[in-house]
């Protein structure tokens, strides 16, 4: 395993020229053309940029759910781009809570149940009904995914993801399906999480707005990071204008 | 700690339980069938092995006329014998009291004061004989049983011509006698014969054999070889008119235990096989389908950090459930059904405890026969599923890939309709799971056929038996061939409406190297109630000249029509004749050799002689027919064939049905089960497919229509190959199951074909509309949501 590699003690993840190809058929996809980037530890950051530009790919790969095709990927001191399969689910299991484009709850599981998957594994978990309790879903804990909306069910997913105490916090689109209003408590929550337990937190959006309340913003564009931008003042969620 | 998982495990389950019923129910008819023929295959194997052993039942068996007990040392001289027990054998006709004909009964000698050294008898009630006691007698259970006779009771029998009247002290069962047979019998029929023993004092001084014997057994030695001491002991017992001696294999009782076991073991391996894979097949599809089903759901328990072995375990614990529960079923029922069956054994074998015993090798293989394919099929799906990344594991599937379908390819889509052509290419898209639910319900449809199969071929045999070829009401049979004059005495009997005489004689048939002990049957020119019959069922004149041999023993000694076989007559002066085989005739039970009566007389050099008769006789005059009967000492048996079709009846019929009953539901259970896992899990995986269809305006029977086309037309493929593997189970049973006592014809009525057909579309139209019932609440909303 290899040693500290140059990421300094306040960087969680950290890529050094990151390509991700897809290839189906006769075609091969760049998802990912060369991504170099730092994430510093605590920061709030938000990803933006047009459709296919690979944001959920990024997440994805630094995440520990899939595999670069080049370049690295540091987690802390840790070369995650070296990570055998098991370390790999280690790491998700212990350091990652997830928010998932299609929410991917248990169908045949309620509410509290699909929170308590994650509760049940991980290390030092929160209780489900006070994560169900961050997002506003004390009260539908016993509700199957079929009984709720699409944003309560994004909100039941970002429960889960947070129910672990995860040291960073990867949320595809979270507010995606939202309203504003909705969106504001989802978002004002994962800012709550970061701010608390100081949780590196990196929510892909397509909603520029959400950028103002980034400590940080990175700016995808045809697999490549094409801008990043620091916001010295970050406004809380309630004062995003939608 | 229940667990989150573990809660998905209990809903998902309760979400498929239809399916999971169906799968359990196969399971444990598979199991239940295993565990039931083997633990009975077990219980007589083991029951028999260890009667024999304790009850030291002889290795080598012979019967002569008569020996002085001098000549014990000469056998004893043979190498390799370790123990000899000489007997006096005696044919009794037995009155019982509210009985209207006689039994026939066998007397054997008992030594004074001590058990047999062979052929131990086992005392079930009462007492052994004691050395000094007159006038008392030991009596087989089976006939004690049948007539309610207690200790103590007075029985009387006709020894040698003279009445006695003895008292029974003790009952008891015989290793010789574990399946016992009368006097010119078919089928055990313990009313009408019974087994006594006496004290060799007294039998040898009712019928003249002071000092003498005319049955002898043989233990021997463990390294001796059995064929080199019959050798030797026919050559000792030849002067004595000793009859070929024979082995334990060829011990009447034995042989016909050691064909039931043999019968038992093809039954038993055929339908649990089917049984065990079918469900096994199942489990596999099922589990399959869950697997791809919840794809999406097992790349987020990885993306969450649920390890592969923990997913595995979660997918493998709905198998294990599957298992445990087709397991405890089918064990459970299958002891209990296995008891019942080693109950019905009882009936026919009398050993001195006969309890049923469940081997749990047995039952481990059944539960893991059933449960190592549906593990290894659950396995190869996770693998599938968890190698993906979770990333991409977590996007639906892509959607698959379809070909253009055969029939289009062939330029035939212009004869059907879209919706047709959407059946036909789903047909299409998974052969082998179309071929094994093919397989599946023909294999269901098979076991149905061979369960009816044995009804109609049974059937069919009583019928060839008795109403055609062995016509007579009764048979008689005499201690000793009898002049010819004798029909007049008969004749003049009352009720007696025409008589046939028959000369019997006991021979050992060679050919080259081929040899088997049998009986020849001299008949009249064109007997009318004893009759002899072609392939054809029609009956056949009695050659003048020659053998007609029944094919099955033609068969065992390689003859063929015009060849010759040498004849070792076992009687008297025991020549040896050379008589061509003149005819092959068709009978099912037993091995038969007929000839023409009065050429017979004249090959035995002696006049005109029977050993029997058959009679049709007056049943008004039953009563007085059998009184008289009763009384004539000369007459050793008699069978009334109304009564042996009865027996058999009883306990055949019984027994068969009760197998087809078994048999009936088990398959309807599997052909259920096939159908409706398979309609169920076309339903699941389209039914987003469906809806979108509903959605775009198809009403619900065109919807049904796609659904079920695909099934109708497994069923409608499964329909012609399930009738053609039950004929060839059929055919593969028959053969297996030809041996000298029965040979099964292959009889398959319509009928059976139609019942099969009918119960296999019966299962189909109710799975269909079990599914249907879903389809209809097929909610379009929730559909495109894309939650199952
Ligand atoms: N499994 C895959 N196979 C083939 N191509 C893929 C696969 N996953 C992603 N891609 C392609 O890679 C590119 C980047 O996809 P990605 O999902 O990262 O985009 P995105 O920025 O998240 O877009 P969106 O905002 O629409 O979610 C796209 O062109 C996409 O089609
Ligand atoms: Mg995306």
């Amino acid at each position: 395993m290899t040693q500290n590699n140059g990421l300094g003690e306040n960087i969680t993840f950290r890529t050094e020229g990151l390509t991700k190809n897809y290839s189906s058929g006769e075609t091969v996809i760049h998802a990912l053309r060369g991504v170099t980037v730092s994430i510093p530890k605590g920061d709030l950051v938000v990803l933006l940029g047009p459709s296919g530009s690979g944001k959920s790919t990024f997440l994805n790969i630094i995440g520990g759910l899939d595999s670069p095709t080049s370049g690295e990927v540091y987690f802390n001191k840790d070369k995650l781009s070296d990570y055998s399969e098991q370390q790999l689910t280690a790491f998700r299991r212990h350091n990652v809570g997830f928010v998932f484009q299609a929410y991917n709850l248990v169908p045949s599981l309620t509410a509290y149940e699909n929170v308590e998957l994650v509760t049940d594994i991980a290390a030092n978990p929160i209780q489900p009904e006070e994560a169900l309790a961050a997002v506003h879903l004390g009260d539908r804990a016993r509700h199957f995914p079929s009984q709720l909306s699409g944003g309560e069910q994004q909100r039941v997913a970002i429960a889960r993801a947070i129910a672990k105490r995860p040291e960073v916090l990867l949320c595809d689109e979270p507010t995606g399906a939202l309203d504003s209003e909705t969106g504001i408590v989802v978002l004002k929550a994962l800012q709550d999480v970061n701010k608390k337990f100081g949780t590196t937190t990196i929510i892909i959006t397509h909603n520029a707005a959400i950028a103002d309340m980034a400590d940080r913003v990175i700016y995808f564009g045809d697999g490549q990071v094409v801008d990043v931008k620091v916001n010295e003042n970050p406004c809380p969620p309630e004062e995003i204008s939608w | 700690m229940i667990g989150a998982l573990n809660k998905k495990l209990v809903r998902d389950m309760w979400h498929i339980k239809g399916q999971i019923l169906a799968i359990v129910m196969v399971m444990a008819c598979g199991i239940t069938t295993f565990i039931m023929s083997f633990g009975v295959l077990d219980s007589l194997t083991l029951s028999r092995d260890v009667y024999y052993d304790r009850y030291q039942f002889a290795d080598v068996f012979a019967q002569l006329k008569r020996a002085p007990d001098g000549i014990k040392q000469q056998v004893m001289d043979i190498p390799g014998i370790s123990a000899i027990e000489t007997r006096v054998v005696f044919g009794v006709t037995v009155q019982v009291d509210g009985m209207a004909e006689p039994a026939s009964g066998k007397l054997i000698s008992v030594p004074d004061g001590r058990q047999p050294l062979l052929n131990n008898l086992y005392l079930s009630r009462g007492r052994m004989l004691l050395p000094d006691e007159d006038d008392a007698i030991l009596c087989s259970e089976a006939f004690a049983i049948a007539h309610n006779f207690m200790l103590g009771d007075q029985i009387s029998m006709i020894i040698n011509g003279h009445k006695r009247t003895l008292k029974i002290v003790g009952i008891v069962l015989s290793p010789e006698y574990v399946y016992s047979l009368g006097p010119g019998a078919m089928f055990p029929d313990d009313k009408r014969f019974g087994v006594f023993w006496m004290s060799r004092r007294l039998l040898e001084a009712a019928v003249d054999m002071d000092g003498a014997f005319n049955d002898i057994s043989i233990r021997v030695a463990r390294a001796a070889n059995v064929e080199d001491i019959k050798r030797d002991l026919d050559i000792v017992l030849k002067p004595y008119g000793g009859l070929i001696s024979y082995a334990r294999k060829e011990q009447m009782s034995n042989w016909f235990v050691q064909n039931e076991l043999d019968q038992l073991w093809v039954m038993g391996i055929f339908a649990p096989i089917i049984f065990l894979s079918v469900s096994a097949f199942l489990i596999n599809v099922v589990m399959t389908r869950q697997v791809t089903t919840q794809r999406e759901q097992i790349g987020m328990l990885k993306a969450v950090g649920y390890r592969n072995g923990e997913i595995s375990t979660h997918y493998l614990k709905m198998v294990l459930l599957i298992v445990v529960l087709g397991g405890i079923l089918g064990v459970g029922s299958g002891i209990w059904l296995g008891m019942g069956m080693t109950n019905m054994y009882t009936q026919f074998f009398h050993f001195p405890i006969l309890k049923f015993s469940f081997s749990v090798p047995v039952m481990i293989f059944s539960v893991l026969f059933s449960s190592v394919s549906a593990v290894i099929g659950t396995l190869i799906a996770i693998r599938k599923a968890a190698k993906l990344p979770p990333a991409e594991a977590m996007r639906p599937e892509t959607p698959v890939y379809f070909r253009r379908s055969l029939l289009e390819m062939m330029g035939l889509e212009k004869f059907f309709s879209h919706l047709t052509r959407i059946v036909i290419r789903h047909v299409e898209r998974r052969p082998i799971r179309t071929l094994l639910s093919t397989i599946g319900i023909g294999l269901s449809m098979s076991i149905l056929i061979f369960a009816f199969f044995m009804e109609d071929s049974i059937n069919y045999m009583m019928a060839v038996q008795f109403d055609m070829a062995q016509r007579e009401d009764v048979s008689l049979g005499f201690v000793e061939p009898r002049n010819m004059s004798v029909l007049e005495e008969i004749r003049l009997m009352p009720g007696v409406m025409s008589v046939e005489p028959q000369r019997s004689v006991a021979v050992f048939l060679k050919s080259d190297h081929y040899s088997k002990r049998a009986s020849i049957m001299g008949l009249s020119p064109m007997p009318d109630l004893h009759r002899i019959l072609d392939k054809n069922l029609h009956a056949l004149p009695i050659p003048e000249h020659g053998l007609a041999l029944s094919s099955k023993l033609a068969d065992l000694l390689h003859l063929k029509k015009g060849d010759i076989v040498t004849v070792e007559v076992l009687e008297d002066r025991r020549p040896i004749l050379n008589i061509k085989v003149v005819e092959i005739i068709e009978d099912f039970i037993g091995l038969s050799a007929f000839m023409n009566r009065e050429e017979l007389n004249m090959l035995l050099n002696e006049g005109a002689v029977i050993t029997g008769v058959s009679l049709m006789v007056d049943p008004l005059w039953n009563g007085p027919l059998f009184q008289k009967i009763k009384e004539i000492p000369a007459i050793i048996s008699m069978n009334i064939l109304k009564k042996v079709r009865e027996v058999f009846q009883e306990l055949m019929g019984e027994n068969i049905l009760k197998m087809v009953m078994i048999n009936t539901v088990f398959a309807s259970l599997i052909s259920f089960g096939v159908i409706y896992n398979t309609a169920r899990i076309a339903l699941s995986e389209r039914g987003r497919e469906l809806a979108s269809l509903r959605v775009l305006g198809l009403t619900k029977g065109e919807v049904a229509y796609i659904l079920f086309g695909e099934m109708a037309v497994i069923i409608l493929m499964a329909i012609p190959a399930g009738l053609f593997i039950g004929y060839l189970m059929v055919l593969g049973m028959a053969q297996s199951m030809d041996t000298e006592l029965f040979r099964v014809p292959v009889i398959i009525e319509k009928s059976t074909y139609g019942l099969s057909v009918i119960i296999v579309v019966v299962s189909s139209v109710l799975s269909f509309y079990l599914v249907w019932r879903q389809v209809e609440n097929i909610d379009l909303v929730s559909a495109q949501k894309g939650v199952e």
